[in-house]
């Protein structure tokens, strides 16, 4: 009796795995595409300002970036609390500032060296005066372009006029 | 003849690994796309003192930004909400009053004759204010100006500016330059 039971139960199939590498390499391709690669490892603290006027920025080789913000908990013993410039990977100072615009500037072309933008990625609380060293030393050092990079409040974002 | 079964590729660890790489990447990556407020930076100049242009008191709109955060617009304290609408007012003058910006006539493409404000936003600040602040006050001059160009788009092409061709775009930007001028920050005075 129980034999017979035993017989005529069907075996459920497990469920087959061959898709999913299909699934998994979907994903793999969408995060290739829609992500970039991680510029720096970021020594500094920003929780950027945030505003509604704002507008992407294209071209990411066209683009160099300046970090300022207070130096993160594990360099807080050397560097002290005080916002600091990171440029590239590592801490600098405002003389820095021209050999790093005059570096970027090398690696492009001449004919895209005019569109060439700065981004500042600065903390909300940082004091203007470092901000505006910072300005006077790109103004020096001819990068005219800049970018203040905010985050977005959600609002419209939509009527972003061209910079003039 | 028996002939051997070729014994099918095991496709198990595929997932593994495919699993590898997308850890990989989620990791390596970011999403986050660069975006913020576009400026651009008046050229270095060795003595500033020399032949700046001179600017008639009643086209400058004088906004300042003290150490503690605190607003003044035009000479009296301020809040931040109501700088966009004044701006606005500044720039179009609608009924061409005496203390807010003067005009000039120009040809422009697509308008034709037209008068353009000679009005320039000042915007000074101290050196302890906040970035965040400034940024604020940066945020509201623009959609001040945005707005005016948008208006101007929507009254004059039916269509927000952001969709209209390049040359229309030229010349809303001609009929709305966006004029904000910045000081060197001053270290005294609070």
């Amino acid at each position: 009796m129980a034999q017979i039971r035993k017989k005529g139960k069907k075996e459920t199939p497990g469920v087959s795995t061959a898709s999913l590498p299909d699934i998994v390499f979907m994903l793999l391709f969408f995060f290739m595409v829609s992500t970039t690669i991680r510029e720096v490892n970021k020594k500094v603290q920003i929780s950027q300002p945030s505003a509604t006027e704002i507008k992407k920025l294209e071209k990411k080789s066209l683009v160099s970036y300046i970090y300022i913000g207070p130096p993160k908990r594990t360099f807080q013993k050397k560097y002290g609390t005080e916002p600091r410039i990171q440029l590239n990977d590592s801490f600098a100072t405002l003389s820095d500032i021209r050999e790093y615009i005059n570096s970027e500037r090398q690696k492009l072309d001449e004919a895209e060296r005019p569109m060439m933008t700065t981004s500042l990625k600065i903390d909300e609380e940082t004091k203007m005066g470092i901000v505006s060293d910072v300005k006077l030393e790109l103004r020096k050092s001819d990068a005219l372009k800049i970018n203040y990079s905010t985050r977005s409040t959600g609002g419209q974002s939509q009527n972003v006029a061209g910079l003039r | 003849m028996a002939r051997r079964k070729v014994p099918e590729f095991n496709a198990a660890p595929m997932a593994d690994i495919a699993f590898l790489l997308l850890i990989f990447f989620l990791v390596t990556t970011t999403m986050d796309t660069d975006k913020g407020i576009l400026r651009k930076l008046p050229p270095y100049e060795e003595d500033t003192q020399k032949d700046e242009p001179e600017i008639k008191e009643r086209n400058v709109f004088v906004v300042l930004l003290n150490k503690n955060n605190d607003l003044l617009v035009e000479g009296e304290p301020a809040r931040i909400g109501g700088l966009t609408d004044r701006v606005k007012e500044f720039i179009r003058n609608p009924n061409n009053k005496q203390n807010l910006s003067a005009k000039k006539t120009e040809e422009l493409p697509f308008f034709g004759k037209t008068k353009i404000s000679k009005g320039v936003v000042s915007l000074q600040n101290d050196r302890g204010t906040e970035y965040g602040e400034y940024i604020k006050v940066q945020n509201e001059l623009t959609k001040a100006f945005n707005e005016l160009r948008n208006e101007a788009a929507m009254n004059e092409f039916g269509k927000e500016f952001s969709e209209l061709p390049e040359d229309k775009k030229e010349a809303i930007k001609d009929l709305y330059p966006l004029s904000i001028s910045e000081a060197e920050p001053r270290s005294v005075g609070g």
